[in-house]
């Protein structure tokens, strides 16, 4: 693989119906990233089961119960590699009752790819998945329309469904949404083109997925370095060496800059950037290092560092939009712990200002319960500030979660307004 | 030109040391589970960069199930001392010898499960909050769900059906007293990954991973080394052959493959051209469909 082989985060949502576990399994299976003996182990289950053939769909079956019962229940991670780029696939389950581990799923994607039945069209499972998307600002949309297969490759088909789609995203914040024609069962346009749809001139979904533009996707103009700890040898070639471990969340820092540190606000210059015995000159997100300080000034865990001349917004009132990944409802006005990039503080819910009807997108504002899978926004205070971004232009210093103190089970996911 | 995005394999590093640190920051007493494969040692290597120039700050613990290859166990001490970091040996024999665990029996009786309580009683008695591991998600569907910071209850337990979301990089490794914590900062990384990378750092294995002459016998379709715990069926044979490891583990239950791969260049390239997983040589994977989502709800790595 070459140096500068980038890895692509991608989800795939969906219900067994679309076909979503065959289109990976194609995927998988095309670019030659499944091994004979897992092909060996399908293919003995796919005929116990009965089945004609080989059933892809069963690559993407991970634990007994859904196995058992043929679902996705949780998040499943896959991986391949072609020669241009490695794939991370979080490949999550599509109905309504699991939008908690879609959003799961998308908090990290580069790439939405959201599923049609062609004979289907546009339902209100994709409507969900396109909001979801756009909800967690994934900077990428493919929609793959499937089983063209049986609507007899008609273009017709393929033009209606994209200008439904079309209207659909028209409502929401997407920015780059590409459609590709395919049948996964057959695989065409997944890895190759076959010669079914002479109509269509773009190209199959792998070759779109090892192109784009991707390094982008991540926040470069706003600095911003979360302190997760401190690094102090105290051995004798490092005697005063004080540094400030984190990873880059947005932005790129240089040895010389000037920066401040939130929320104290001391000012100082950055004496030298480093990984292992590496000195850098300058360090860019998603890199880890270690950052030393001309200046000795008091800086612990949850502390941020900043360039002087570009602050985030340093607060304790924040309007969130949330999903609720807890089967004990919110409860008002309670207590719950907030986690901000390394920042850990306490926080208290004011308002539900509007839930969202996830298969409508309407708003309502009159009823405040928030059960699971819930999608909502609100208000919530924070006992001390955060340095915050919104969500739009900082998926890392924009993003949140609240914990329950009585359970410590993460309850909460939130997208700061 | 400068480039301002980074490859794969920086990507990774940058996200495992990541968890390292957050490991640290969030627990008391962390350890790094090292059984001496390819996995912790790179583990143990991310985590020297995560914090240095100070030292790795939590010790590394090794389950010690008294079938080892020797070679692993020189490599591990070796580590150990050029680091200068803490020992923990949670020895199986101990756990046989007190009564809290009973051999299998049988030929094919393996000491893999008993593990499960040497780890656990280890844990408990250093109060060990987060054990750190080198799990990979490709390595085996019940691994493919789990989280980077993967909750056990007091009893070692995990429910797989009932994790905490983890969303963006954030990680939430609080928990009540007794209950514990693994983490695992290579989670994202294949076979292949760990390889590349391993060339790339030129980090140090143990000569099991290259081809080399060794005694071994044909069982369950892979080469079994011959060792002290070996009991031959009177069809098999001992014959000797160039073989290498593509993962580690007891004496016993590691296969090898017949190959001529001796430097960490021709590793990379035999492991590229592989048609088979890295598991399936390990017959503790094989007893059933979910073997390892069975063992690792109980508490196993």
């Amino acid at each position: 693989m070459l140096d500068n082989n980038q890895l692509l985060r991608f989800t795939t949502a969906g219900s067994v119906d679309d076909g979503k576990s065959t289109l990976i399994g194609r995927l998988l299976y095309d670019s030659k990233s499944i091994f004979e003996d897992q092909l060996a182990a399908i293919t003995k289950t796919s005929k116990k089961k009965g089945h004609e053939g080989v059933d892809l769909a069963l690559f993407t079956d991970g634990l007994r119960d859904e196995r058992e019962q043929g679902i996705t229940i949780d998040v499943a991670y896959r991986y391949f590699t072609t020669p241009k780029r490695k794939f991370i696939i979080a490949d999550t389950p599509g109905h309504i009752q699991y939008t908690r581990n879609m959003v799961t799923g998308a908090s990290t994607a580069n790439v939405a790819t959201i599923l049609i039945d062609a004979r289907k069209g546009v339902v209100e499972q994709t409507k969900r998945h396109a909001f979801i998307a756009s909800l967690l600002q994934i900077p990428h949309i493919i929609v793959c329309i499937n089983k063209m297969d049986l609507v007899d490759y008609s273009e017709e088909v393929y033009n209606k469904i994209v200008t439904q789609f079309e209207d659909v995203a028209s409502k929401m914040l997407v920015t780059d949404v590409r459609f590709i024609p395919m049948s996964a069962l057959n695989g065409d346009n997944v890895v190759n083109k076959l010669d079914n749809m002479p109509w269509y001139q773009g190209a199959p979904m792998l070759h779109t997925l090892e192109t784009m533009h991707i390094s982008s996707d991540i926040n470069k103009v706003d600095a911003r370095f979360p302190v997760q700890t401190v690094l102090r040898p105290q051995n004798d070639t490092h005697r005063d060496y004080r540094g400030y471990a984190g990873r880059v969340a947005s932005g790129i820092f240089r040895v010389g800059d000037a920066i401040t540190v939130m929320p104290s606000g001391f000012n100082s210059i950055i004496k030298s950037i480093d990984v292992l015995d590496k000195d850098l000159k300058e360090a860019y997100a998603p890199m880890s290092v270690s950052i030393t300080l001309e200046d000795d000034i008091d800086i612990s865990r949850g502390d941020m560092i900043v360039r002087s001349n570009n602050k985030p917004t340093a607060t304790q009132d924040i309007e969130v939009m949330l999903c609720w990944l807890n089967n004990k409802p919110a409860k008002p006005r309670a207590k719950y712990a907030i986690q901000h990039t390394s920042n850990l503080q306490q926080a208290m819910i004011k308002d539900v200002i509007y839930k969202i009807d996830i298969n409508t997108l309407g708003r309502n504002t009159e009823d405040k319960e928030l059960n699971m899978n819930d999608i909502a926004k609100l208000k919530i205070r924070t006992t001390k500030p955060l340095m915050v971004d919104a969500y739009r232009e900082n998926r890392s210093t924009g993003s949140i979660v609240l914990i329950d103190t009585t359970t410590n089970e993460t309850v909460a996911a939130g997208m700061i307004v | 030109m400068s480039k301002y995005y980074l490859n794969y394999l920086d990507e990774l590093e940058s996200e495992a040391i990541f968890v390292l640190r957050e490991v640290w920051a969030q627990f008391e007493n962390p350890v790094i589970l090292f059984s001496g494969g390819k996995d912790s040692i790179l583990i143990t290597h991310l985590a020297k960069k995560a914090f240095h120039p100070a030292k790795i700050p939590f010790p590394l613990m090794h389950v010690d199930t008294g079938h080892n290859f020797p070679e692993t166990i020189q490599f591990r001490d070796d580590i150990i001392k050029e680091l200068g970091v803490k020992l923990i040996v949670g020895s199986v024999q101990e756990s046989i010898d007190d009564g809290r665990v009973a051999e299998e029996k049988g030929k094919n009786a393996t000491r893999n499960a008993l593990q499960i309580t040497t780890l656990l009683d280890a844990i408990e008695t250093h109060k060990t909050d987060c054990a750190i591991g080198g799990g990979r998600r490709d390595e085996e569907k019940a691994r493919a769900k789990e989280r980077f910071f993967s909750h056990r209850d007091d009893f070692g337990q995990w429910d797989p059906k009932n994790q905490r979301p983890e969303l963006w990089n954030l990680f939430n490794g609080k928990h009540f007293e007794g209950e514990h914590f693994r983490a695992f900062p290579i989670s994202n990384w294949t076979e292949m990954d760990v390889w590349n990378y391993i060339k790339r750092e030129n980090i140090a294995i143990p000569s099991l991973y290259f081809a080399h002459e060794r005694e071994v016998v044909w069982r369950q379709n892979t080469w079994i080394p011959n060792s002290e715990f070996l009991v031959l069926e009177e069809d098999e044979e001992v014959v000797t052959k160039k073989i290498r490891f593509r993962t580690l583990g007891d004496i016993t239950i590691t296969g090898g493959d017949e190959s001529e791969a001796d430097t960490l260049e021709k590793i990379a390239t035999e492991v590229a051209g592989m048609r088979n997983t890295e598991r399936g040589n390990r017959s503790d994977d094989k007893r059933s469909e979910s073997a390892m989502e069975d063992r690792k709800r109980q508490g196993y790595f």
